[in-house]
């Protein structure tokens, strides 16, 4: 047992505490739901908010980090409803049916249900929790980390909304579907979305997160993605904004046998960032792409953390990392390929690039490998350095001026892992907000 | 056109060019010669500004302006173009990105009107055609799995294109087969004009038989020992560089 005998507890853990008491009766879901909050509530209080004596926290200590925790989020205001309609902007030009959550509540006039494919079902977590629906009831909560996280036990303690959808077996959902998150109200407040999506044998679907938020809001957002046997599944995550926010996110996906995975995180938004990923490999043949980029400036924190479990072999999964840091920005890559006993024929390789734009900003990257299989091909790298001088001279001593010859460049070194998206559109869209985010360097 | 005076220069702290004077006039090819450590890459470098290349006495004129107070792209506007010994690789920036961006970034300093894409691509057609560059490889990584005379052949349609009035080819024989060379000087040649000044800085003479320098320079540790015509080029490749080191020490 490496249980931790706590008697004193943190402002925040208080807080939560309470929030958690006079929100109950108002939580959406009733008897088998309010059991589950329960079990949940029971583990972040024995386990407290994660701090940096846990290993997959060391570099993110939620613990000091969240002095205090704010209030349960309210009903959005018109403000708030208002300001959220320009949020989830960064996709560019992509035609993307269009699903708001503004404070953590779904927002049916902000959202786009008319005429869903065929194939495709959409509902709101609240309307499914409290419907009892079967979907909800056969899923949440069953693609969890092993080790139980505390941060995400207290996301199914709180989970006020999200989304739930299910793309029926053999249906190619061609429209991308939008999460907007948008925590767009004026009082800091905490926010905790939570959402489900069943993608069934042959299906397939784009899921496209944007995460935008002002003010100094606390924000705990889950994934559980269920991408079915020989299903292809593109998801991407970008995380965005100006505030102080603290946005803790999981996306925790069980991925099926031959089947197409795309991941993509993207952040440049938020105080604190915490990304985390489990993705597991159920069945063979599958073939994975996770990539992410980062770009940092002033204070800000960011950690993707990162653990692909390789329970069935003969998966191919290749993980690409991105970080870009100005100023006194930190990031954290901590990744993980864990490959059981007789997952033979996989092929994992992973790699972690930091490019430090200041000699105050902090690259903090983990490759980790854990093979109990014999016939594998397994390989992590990780580098971090400054812009490359010959480089920059290169392109100078052609007449391309210096804050140019930087641009190209970064955006090389992003470009790598962006590549990696599938659809044009938003491939374009995030390049030029790398270039929009080195062009208001300094400014 | 180019006028350098007294050049001292550092490199982390060691003194490689010691008082180097020379003047370039328009419309003339020189070649610089000298054995190795001599100082021909660190003139090639002082030239097109880079850091770590310290001038602390002296000056280079290029029409009567210093460029040493300028920054590299400047230098570049101003017509300097350097022919590197290593051309670099660049990835994630390909060729045709990063050529429009250069000639763009120069006409733009030198107030002229961006080039449009239907023009830009028929000046690289052109010149890359005569270059035997494929324009596939255009659409690569900034010489990303380029060939040693791939890289050298990309240099001179870098040159081709920007049309600088100044060249400095820094070793550009250096890795190239016999035909290659010939590509790659007959690509040099075509640019020798009267109102343009070409350095050639090479180790060896067989470049200065497709490349016929005017002037023929001697750099011996770190300034020019001796100056004379084309034949100097011919003495050199029979008796060594051994009698300047001697006589310069």
């Amino acid at each position: 047992m490496k249980a931790e005998l706590r008697t004193v507890k943190t402002d925040a853990e208080l807080a939560l505490a309470e929030s958690y008491a006079s929100a109950k009766p108002n939580l959406p879901g009733d008897g088998k739901v309010v059991a589950l909050r329960d079990a949940a509530f029971k583990r972040f209080e024995a386990q407290g908010l994660p701090h940096r004596r846990i290993e997959q926290w060391k570099y993110t200590d939620l613990r000091a980090l969240l002095r205090d925790a704010k209030p349960l989020a309210g009903p959005p205001d018109a403000a708030a409803k208002e300001r959220a309609k320009s949020v989830g902007g960064l996709i560019g030009d992509m035609d993307a049916r269009r699903l708001v959550f503004v404070d953590g509540a779904f927002v049916p006039e902000l959202s786009d249900l008319a005429k869903l494919e065929t194939g495709l079902e959409v509902r709101t977590l609240a309307q499914a929790l409290a419907a009892g629906d079967p979907l909800v009831a056969a899923h949440l909560g069953k693609v969890v980390p092993a080790d139980g996280e505390s941060a995400l036990a207290l996301n199914a303690a709180l989970m006020s909304d999200g989304a739930v959808i299910r793309v029926a077996a053999g249906a190619t959902v061609e429209r991308p579907i939008h999460l907007v998150f948008a925590a767009t109200g004026d009082k800091p407040a905490s926010i905790f979305t939570r959402s489900l999506v069943v993608i069934e044998k042959g299906a397939r679907v784009m899921l496209v997160e944007s995460h935008e938020g002002t003010a100094e809001h606390h924000i705990n957002t889950a994934l559980e993605l269920i991408v079915g046997e020989k299903a292809h599944a593109d998801h991407v995550k970008i995380t965005g904004g100006t505030g102080g926010v603290v946005h803790v996110s999981s996306l925790m996906a069980a991925i099926g046998a031959n089947a197409r995975f795309n991941d993509f995180s993207y952040t440049t938004g938020g105080a604190v960032v915490r990304n985390q990923l489990f993705v597991r490999f159920d069945g063979e043949g599958t073939l994975a792409n996770i990539r992410g980029a980062t770009l940092l400036k002033g204070n800000q924190h960011a950690d993707v953390t990162l653990v692909a479990d390789h329970v069935a072999g003969g998966c191919q999964c290749r993980e690409v990392f991105k970080a870009v840091l100005d100023d006194k920005s930190r990031s954290v890559f901590q990744g993980k390929i864990i490959v059981r006993q007789g997952s033979q024929k996989t092929d994992a390789k992973m790699m972690t690039n930091s490019l430090l734009l200041s000699d105050e900003a902090e690259a903090n990257q983990k490759p980790e490998l854990e093979i109990f299989a014999d016939d594998v091909q397994c390989g992590h790298g990780a580098t971090s350095g400054a812009l490359d001088e010959n480089l920059k001279f290169y392109l100078m001593a052609r007449g391309i001026p210096e804050v140019e010859a930087e641009t190209l460049l970064v955006r090389a070194f992003v470009g790598d892992a962006v590549e990696g998206i599938e659809h044009a559109g938003l491939r374009d869209a995030l390049m030029e907000d790398v270039v929009s985010w080195l062009r208001a360097r300094g400014n | 056109m180019l006028e350098i005076k007294n050049l001292h220069v550092t490199v982390d702290g060691k003194q490689i060019l010691n008082g180097l004077d020379l003047t370039v006039n328009k419309g003339e090819v020189h070649a610089i010669m000298g054995p190795n450590g001599s100082g021909k890459s660190t003139l090639a470098y002082v030239m097109a500004g880079k850091a770590g290349y310290e001038a602390t006495e002296g000056k280079i004129l290029l029409d009567g302006e210093n460029v040493l107070e300028m920054q590299p792209d400047e230098r570049a506007a101003k017509g300097l173009f350097l022919a590197f010994q290593y051309p670099l690789e660049i990835p994630g920036v390909a060729t045709m990105t990063f050529l429009r961006t250069a000639l763009n970034a120069q006409r733009k300093k030198r107030g002229e009107a961006e080039l449009s894409t239907p023009e830009f691509l028929k000046l690289v057609r052109d010149a890359a055609g005569k270059l035997e560059i494929n324009m596939d490889m255009l659409r690569r990584g900034v010489n990303v799995g380029f060939s040693g005379g791939e890289k050298k052949r990309n240099e001179i349609l870098q040159m081709a294109l920007l049309q600088p009035r100044l060249c400095v080819l820094d070793e550009t024989d250096s890795g190239l087969d016999i035909d290659a060379l010939k590509v790659v000087s007959d690509g040099v040649n075509r640019l020798r004009g009267p109102d343009r000044a070409m350095v050639v800085i090479t180790h060896y003479q067989r470049l200065l038989d497709h490349i016929v320098p005017d002037v023929v320079h001697v750099l011996s540790k770190g300034r020019i020992v001796k100056t004379g015509g084309k034949e100097l080029a011919h003495e050199l490749e029979a008796s060594g560089y051994a009698q300047f080191q001697d006589n310069a020490a």
